[in-house]
């Protein structure tokens, strides 16, 4: 297959995603138990006129297929409606949930790859020994914890144990801020639980998958001739070994975001962390539907962009795929 | 590590039919060590769901008074009391059964509908694949926790809901490897022998194509029960599972709210994760050790 037909395939499946998800969307949220419009009012029975005059401003007079092309317009010009119970526009709140979900996931995510990478080259340079194995039944006992539980435990050991460390929220509650430096420093302080958490309960696939990699290309041909030529082991380990055991690790650090951001909700519900997996937490609990609908979306489509990043980006890091 | 291994002549040349499984795959499988804890951790828990149905015929509620919230672990309550006042030790036990009828049911659904996914795309291709697959692809793509939590929410939170929402949402990865599996198996002498007299499709996925997917099938049904546990206690926690019935998650759901973590109230907070980690782990550990066992059969081939 060729660079320009493989991209275009690719995009193209990115496309059809991203239309099902949308559609979906569209569907899933108008098969809604209840009347919409009661659900918008929510005054229990209006007068006709009032849910007829409800009824235009949302477009749901038309036929089914103007109100989805209704719909993706909506979508595509960010005119996303405003909340049920804060009556904020949706945009604003997502984006601003966006926001620091992103700063979340960033420290945590840089922190989980390094970490669990390290522990796998530890791993599988020792494979077999009792070292190897060890790693290895931990990482599957990290797996199989809830990661909310996991968060409710760390709550429960700096609240009552180890007084100190911030267990809520994002800053503390209705803090003035001489300098820019100290916000900085109070969310820094926010943050640490909350990485923490994230960190271990998602170390284990970087870990397994780096360790059974390295496994893999310390046993193949170019590494033994690398002995032979009478290199060092730590160089033969990290200049010819780690890199190429490398590769399977950078596909599943962009596959696996949708699987972080699933941890990241439990971890932000736990803790209070204004984010996407908060706001997603109260519009379901307060039936907040434009909210919960505009908030799926938007994980949805960090995550198809990221499945896409990493089947551009692979190529360039692995030559034997692009020749393919 | 790894001895080098000679090249050998490919595959079964006859056309015969090997069987999927070798004999005595049950009794090695048996003797390892990860198979032995993780079936005890079972059974543990089928035992402690049955004992709790026995012991909640009275009720759990023991009446509220402010004396009996969050009392520490004594002689009268073995795990203490919740933010109700409630038997710890008894709502645990009580739990343990909606963690497996929901991880049982929602894996039945994920399986059946993975597998079958999986057998016709691979086997027909062709529109039919394009179509499965590029639709298995996209339910890949999006995450999981949100899908399942959006769904919830819209469905509903009944036990049944509750099962097709997680069953329906998990079928993807089973659907990708059971396809790679068929269209290797396809080619393969004793299926082109029964196409080639004529033998229906039906019967071939059936009689043929079926016993040699099994194996794969089972070491990921017990993989997938493992993710599906996780999903309804998540769910629960979120207070989005199951209501009318006791579950560790809606207990560690409670708890949250309550401010039994901060109360430092550990009888409440440790024991419902512990019981799902162990639960999930004992069935990893099992799924782990079958894919061992029958992974060396694959590089034989």
């Amino acid at each position: 297959m060729t660079t320009a037909s493989r991209i275009s395939s690719r995009i193209g499946q990115t496309v059809l995603t991203l239309f099902i998800v949308v559609t979906f969307n569209f569907w899933l949220f108008r098969l809604l138990p209840g009347n919409f419009t009661q659900l918008l009012s929510r005054a229990g029975a209006l007068d006709p006129a009032a849910v007829a005059s409800l009824k235009q401003s949302f477009g749901l007079d038309k036929s089914p297929v103007e109100q989805y092309v209704l719909y993706i317009k909506n979508l595509v010009t960010f005119n996303w409606g405003t909340s049920y119970v804060s009556h904020q526009p949706v945009f604003q709140m997502v984006f601003q949930a966006l926001v620091n979900t992103i700063v979340l996931i960033t420290v945590a995510y840089i922190l989980t790859v390094i970490i669990g990478v390290a522990l796998g080259v530890f791993a599988g340079r020792r494979a077999g020994r009792l070292a190897d194995s060890v790693t290895v039944t931990t990482s599957l006992a990290l797996w199989s914890v809830p990661t909310f539980w996991l968060g409710l435990v760390l709550v429960f050991i700096f609240s009552v144990w180890f007084v100190g460390l911030p267990v809520s929220g994002m800053t503390t509650y209705a803090a003035t801020y001489s300098t820019p430096f100290d916000q900085v420093v109070d969310i820094g302080l926010h943050l640490i639980l909350p990485t923490i958490t994230l960190v271990i309960s998602s170390i284990a696939q970087y870990t397994l998958i780096m360790r059974n990699s390295l496994v893999t290309v310390l046993d193949e041909d170019y590494v033994t001739t690398a002995r032979a030529k009478g290199l060092s082991s730590r160089r033969v380990l990290w200049r010819h070994a780690v890199p190429n055991a490398l590769l399977p690790t950078f596909t599943l650090t962009w596959l696996n975001i949708g699987i972080f951001l699933s941890t990241t909700l439990q971890v932000e519900v736990v803790f209070s962390w204004p984010g996407l997996g908060s706001l997603i937490f109260q519009s379901v609990n307060q039936r907040d539907y434009p909210v919960l609908e505009v908030s799926f979306l938007t994980i949805a489509v960090v995550v198809i962009a990221a499945n896409l990043l990493n089947d551009l980006l692979y190529p360039l890091l692995d030559p034997r795929i692009a020749r393919r | 590590m790894t001895t080098v291994v000679l090249s050998q002549p490919p595959g079964p040349v006859t056309g015969e039919q090997t069987p999927a499984v070798e004999r005595g795959t049950l009794a090695r499988l048996a003797r390892r060590r990860m198979v032995q804890i993780g079936v005890g951790g079972l059974g543990l828990f089928v035992v402690l769901a049955i004992a709790g149905q026995l012991l909640t015929v009275n009720g759990i509620a023991t009446g509220s008074t402010a004396a009996s919230i969050f009392n520490p672990p004594s002689l009268q309550h073995l795990m203490g009391t919740d933010e109700l006042g409630r038997d710890v030790l008894t709502e645990l036990s009580a739990g343990a059964l909606v963690s497996l009828i929901v991880g049982i049911a929602a894996t039945a659904i994920a399986v059946v509908v993975g597998t079958l996914v999986g057998l016709l795309a691979g086997f027909f291709r062709g529109w039919l694949e394009v179509v499965l697959m590029r639709f298995t692809d996209a339910m890949l793509t999006v995450p999981s926790l949100p899908l399942i939590i959006v769904l919830a929410a819209v469905v509903g939170q009944g036990l049944g809901q509750i099962v097709l929402v997680i069953g329906l949402t998990s079928w993807a990865g089973m659907a990708r490897l059971i396809r790679s599996e068929v269209l290797s198996l396809r080619e393969r002498a004793f299926v082109l022998r029964a196409r080639s007299v004529g033998v229906p499709p039906l019967r071939i996925m059936r009689v043929h194509l079926l016993p040699q997917i099994l194996p794969l099938v089972i070491a990921n049904t017990v993989l997938i029960s493992a993710a599906a546990i996780l999903a309804e206690a998540t769910l629960s926690f979120l207070g989005l599972g199951v209501h009318t019935r006791p579950s560790w998650g809606l207990m560690l759901n409670n708890a949250f709210k309550s401010g039994a973590a901060g109360r430092g109230a550990f009888w409440y907070v440790l024991p419902p994760g512990l019981c799902i980690a162990i639960l999930v782990l004992s069935l990893s550990f099992i799924g782990h050790a079958i894919n061992e066992e029958l992974s060396p059969r694959r590089q034989r081939q």
